[in-house]
Order: C-alpha cells, then structure tokens, then sequence
C-alpha cells in the first residue's frame, strides 16, 4: 500500500481539529476520488497526505515508511502534489515549467541532463500538449493549463499523485479531458491516484473508490455502487437525491430533488401554513 | 521540430544578448564615470592609470577617489537591486524591497542615533548602521513568525516596525534640530567621498551574495508557484525562504550602510530587468545585478557633473530620474509584466 493514514488529527494553527481520527489506506494502483460538503477536510486530508500540513496526531505513511523520515526532496519523487487554483508566474513557456517537475531528480549543482529532457518531451506527449510548449503558460485556456500542471506532475515519475479539484472552473469539455487523462494515466501508466471533485456525477463514473467525508472523518469507503445512495447524500449534502442508471456508462447518476437544509426546510413550511399568496408578496 | 528548438534557442540568444549588452553597458558607465566630474581626466589617462598606475593628480584623482567611488556605487546598486529582486520574488508581491524588511528604518535610527548622539564617533556609521539594519530585519522575521512565513504578514510586520522606528527617527531630529544637516546626506544617500575602505565592507557581501542567490535561483523559481507547489516539487519550503531573506538582508544592509538611505533601486530595477528577460530568475539575477551596478553609477556621475562644482547626493538623483521612469513603465507595459 503506497499511501496509509493511522489516527490522523490535523489543525490549522490556532483552530480546532479539522481532522479527527482520519484512517484508510490508498491501495496500489487505484484511482480513488473524496467526496463530501465544503470545509469537511477533504483538501486538508489531501494537503496531509503530501506533508504540506502538519499532523498533529497519529501518522501518514508512504511505502511502508512515516512520511516524517522522508526528505522533501526524497518524498517528491516518489510522490506529487497539485492543489488548487495555481498560478504560473508571468512569462513563464510550458515546456520550462513542466521541465520544473524534474526538480526533485536534481542535485544542487547538477543541470538538466538529455535524458531529463526526454522525460520533459514524454510528459508533455502524455498530455497533449506538443504544439504548445512553447507558448507562455499565461495565454492558455483554462483547462490547457490544467495539463500543463498534470504535465509537471508527470515529469516527476511520481508513484502517486494526489489531485485537488482539478476540474474546478473548468468548462464541460475541459472537465472531461483532464478527467479522461487522469484515467488513462491510472489505467496506462499505473499511477495511483487520490483526488477530491465535488460533481458527485464524475465522481462515481471515473473512480473504482469512493470516500464519502463528513466533519473531518470518513463516513463512507467503498466502490462508487456502495457508497453512494439517497441515505448517505441526505447526511453529507442535506440533499434528497435520487439515483438512476446510466445506461451508457454502467454507473448511477446523481439526480438531486430539494433541498433538506433546516433553513430550506423552514422556509418550506412557512409557505405550508401561510399559503403561496403571502409568499408572493 | 526543428522551427520549435531554433525558437528556443532564439529565445535563450535574445536573453543572453540582454546579459551581454548589459555587461557592456556597465563596463561603459565605468568608464565615462571616471573620466567626468571636477577634473577631466582623458582617456587615454584613465587607461593608463587602470593599466599600469602612475603617479601625479590625476593618479591620485582617478585611482583614490574616482575609481573606488565608482566601484562602491556598482556594488551598492548590485546589492540593492539583488536584494530587491529576491525579496519580491521570496514575498510574490511586486511592491517588496528592501525598505519593506526595515532596512531602511533600521539603518535610519541607528544611523541618525549615532550622527546626532555621539557626533564624535561618526567613523562607528557604517558598521552600526549595518547592525541596525539587519537586526532590524531580524526582528521583522520573529515578529512575523508563526509556524512559517506568510508573504503579507512579514510585511505588514515590517511595515510595522518600520513606521515605529521612523517615530524615533523623526523623534531625534525634532529634537536636535541643530544637528539634523549632518544627518541629512545619510538620510538622502549619497556615494560622495567613498574611498577603498568602503569597497572593502560591501565586497565580500555583494560576492558571496550573488553566488548564493546564484545557487538558489532554481529554488525560488519553484518557490514562485506558491508554497504547497514548492513542497510537492521538493523544495524545503522554512529553510529556501529563511536563506533567501537572510542574503537579501545582509547584501541590502550592506549596501545601506556604505551609501545611506537609498531606497528606490531595489524597487525599480527588478522591474525593469523582469520586463527585459521574464521572470526566470536564473536570467532575472545577472540582469538586476547588472542594471543595478549601470544605473547607481550613472546616476552618480549624473549627480557628480551636472551641476558641478556642487555635488547632488546621488538619492535625489535616483528619485528624479527613477519615479518618472517607472510611472512610464507602469503606464505602458508594465501591466502585462507585473511578477
């Protein structure tokens, strides 16, 4: 198992615990997606996962090993990293910052060797991203440059890779690339991959596993025809839902129905009692 | 393909060519910066002098006073404007220099402290207004502190402390009133009368510091990315940071203490380099360092000459020609360079 959390406890500074008692492992070789509702701890599960989040109970290890023993450096080989919403810097051409991904390959003295260029060349191939790596990374569209941090990733050789959001802010034709090419480096390439998406409807047709988070624990763990149901979307997401079969795909589809929100709900029986005329005033 | 690698190396010619005429353009500068000033030396004077010494006023002339004061002008602007370029890019905020880590107001008090205090240990300075400004800078860093740096609170701590300190600056001076015109040179920054020994102080900061930052360039250009992207390529996030903003105080505190109060090169000329090679650092350091070096020194003999035999401190000079220089910048292309 490449990736496994034990009793993970994590806190921003000054705050309550964001995470309580977090604990699964990420199997080798699979594509698992986070579900949950906003500020549940999905991206902090995510950002404590790569280390850029202190845990301040229980462990994260990677192979085998505490994810403290491991250098920065040594850990980035192995393992990567997109957050969200990332900004290159102005006048920054692709192939240059994918060939940033080489970094953690890299001594302090030693330079790019041909054979790091061709892995640069390899990821930008993976990508599609040929034609326009010599364009500056700021003239791309959205979803382009969404590949072009997939690409750096890729440069990386990492084992793992861990993925947040990578569809937000994307249009439909830009979510389905990047979700097909997160696939096809799953399927093709053997990268396991973690990642947090909030379309429940992508969720459950590109991944084999689903954790369902609620207040900083997991609540669900399972295929997606497991995890997700009408009962579990009521207590995650207040929402009454229904699920139908989508008969191109072989998976469910999410169709949500109202609101169960208390403030929703409230509202609901105003209109009830008082009748719609009032309503409309 | 073969149109794709002649781009790029059309790209890397184009910037090695920005590098090469800067180099140039600093060898230039030096030069007519010798030859100018109260005495006229000629050139073939000057090349003799540099070639094989001599002796006589115009040795004395160009190799005492002229040339060490040039020489400490390139390394104040190198410095300056290094420290500049690394701040902004260590901070992500195009308005960090210099100034906004406290060297100013630290050098400021400390410099204006000993000046109007203790008149009679004005040789004391350079070396104090040195410990000023990097304590200073010090204790903008603890302030700012808290499980790691966050860009904005390190400056708004430095902001801060700066304006603190500025109080007992303005303090000083509006209490010895009587003594606030030997204050003023320091306060404004000037290059007049810098001799070998002030070559001496700032060196071995503006020679080790470039190699640093030479060293560290590739880190902060991942550092640019933004934190958690600088971990996940494998950057140590506290330590890149904490030696970046350390070398860019020490050179900034350095180059302060020999020439005073001179704020603006490190913000101007970071800009100006990025809008000549982009925002690689590996380019953006030799570029600044370069245009730092050219422009202190061109402005001191600007400063020098023009209104000869007064000399203008070379503060105003910067001031007058760099504002509107950058507001140009600014109102042209600079909003498509911003960092």
């Amino acid at each position: 198992m490449p990736l496994k959390a034990e009793h993970l406890v994590v806190s921003y500074p000054r705050s309550s615990d964001v995470l309580h008692d977090v604990d699964f492992e990420l199997r080798d070789g699979e594509l698992a997606t986070l579900i949950g509702p906003n500020g549940c701890g999905k991206s902090t599960l995510l950002k404590a996962l790569a280390r850029t989040l202190p845990c301040k109970q229980g462990r994260v290890c990677f192979e085998g090993r505490p994810l403290a023993s491991f250098k920065t450096q040594e850990l980035a080989r192995r393992l990567a990293f997109l957050p969200q919403s990332l900004d290159a810097p102005h006048g920054l051409q692709v192939r240059d910052l994918v060939s940033y991904g080489r970094h953690p390959h890299l001594s302090w003295t030693s330079r790019m060797t041909s054979e790091d260029w061709n892995i640069v060349d390899w990821a930008l191939a993976q990508t599609a991203l040929e034609d326009m790596q010599h364009r500056d990374v700021d003239t791309l569209s959205g979803g382009e440059r969404q590949r072009v941090w997939i690409a750096m990733s890729l440069a990386q050789r990492p084992r793992v890779l861990l993925l947040d959001e990578p569809t937000t802010f994307l249009d439909i034709c830009h979510q389905v690339d990047v979700l097909d090419l997160v696939v096809r480096l799953n399927r093709e390439l053997g990268i396991t991959i973690l990642m947090v998406l909030h379309d429940l409807n992508q969720a459950v047709r590109y991944s084999q596993r689903i954790l369902a988070m609620a207040h900083g624990r997991i609540v669900g763990d399972g295929s997606p025809r497991e995890v997700v149901n009408p009962a579990l979307l009521r207590e995650l997401f207040q929402v009454e839902a229904r699920l139908l079969d989508d008969p191109y795909h072989g998976c469910q589809v999410v169709v949500p129905v109202r609101s169960l929100h208390a403030r929703h709900i409230r509202r609901e029986r105003e209109v009830a009692t008082t009748g719609p005329a009032k309503e409309a005033q | 393909m073969s149109r794709e690698r002649r781009q790029v190396r059309n790209a890397w010619a184009r910037h090695v060519a920005v590098v090469a005429g800067l180099a140039v353009l600093c060898v230039l500068v030096f030069l007519v910066s010798l030859r100018f000033g109260s005495y006229r030396a000629s050139w073939s004077e000057i090349l003799s002098v540099l070639s094989s010494g001599g002796d006589g006023a115009g040795y004395q002339i160009i190799w005492n006073i002229r040339l060490p004061r040039t020489v400490t002008a390139m390394l104040v602007g190198l410095c300056l404007a290094l420290s500049g370029v690394c701040l902004q890019g260590v901070m992500r905020n195009p308005l960090a220099s210099p100034s906004i880590i406290g060297i100013s107001a630290g050098a400021g008090l400390s410099g204006v402290a000993i000046l109007i205090l203790f008149p009679d240990a004005h040789h004391l300075l350079t070396p104090v207004a040195f410990l000023g400004a990097f304590s200073t800078s010090l204790v903008i860093y603890l302030m700012a502190w808290q499980q790691g740096f966050q860009p904005t609170r390190l400056i708004l701590s430095g902001v801060a402390v700066s304006s603190f300190l500025g109080a007992g600056i303005s303090a000083l001076m509006v209490f010895y009133p009587d003594r606030v015109h030997s204050v003023l040179g320091f306060m404004v920054g000037g290059l007049s009368a810098r001799a070998w020994k002030d070559v001496g102080i700032i060196l071995p900061y503006a020679i080790a510091g470039s190699v640093l930052l030479g060293v560290l360039a590739k880190r902060l250009n991942l550092l640019m990315l933004g934190d958690e992207m600088a971990v996940s390529l494998g950057v140590p996030l506290e330590s890149t940071r904490l030696s970046l903003l350390l070398l860019a105080s020490l050179m900034a505190a350095a180059a302060v203490s020999v020439a005073g109060l001179l704020g603006f090169v490190g913000l101007l000329v970071p800009h100006m380099a990025r809008i000549m090679v982009g925002s690689d650092h590996r380019l953006l350091f030799p570029t600044s360092a370069l245009l730092g070096a050219a422009l202190l020194a061109a402005c001191d003999t600007v400063a020098r000459v023009v209104m000869d035999p007064v000399e203008i401190p070379v503060g105003i000079i910067m001031a007058l020609l760099g504002a509107p220089f950058f507001l140009y910048l600014l109102h042209t292309g600079f909003k498509q360079h911003r960092s």
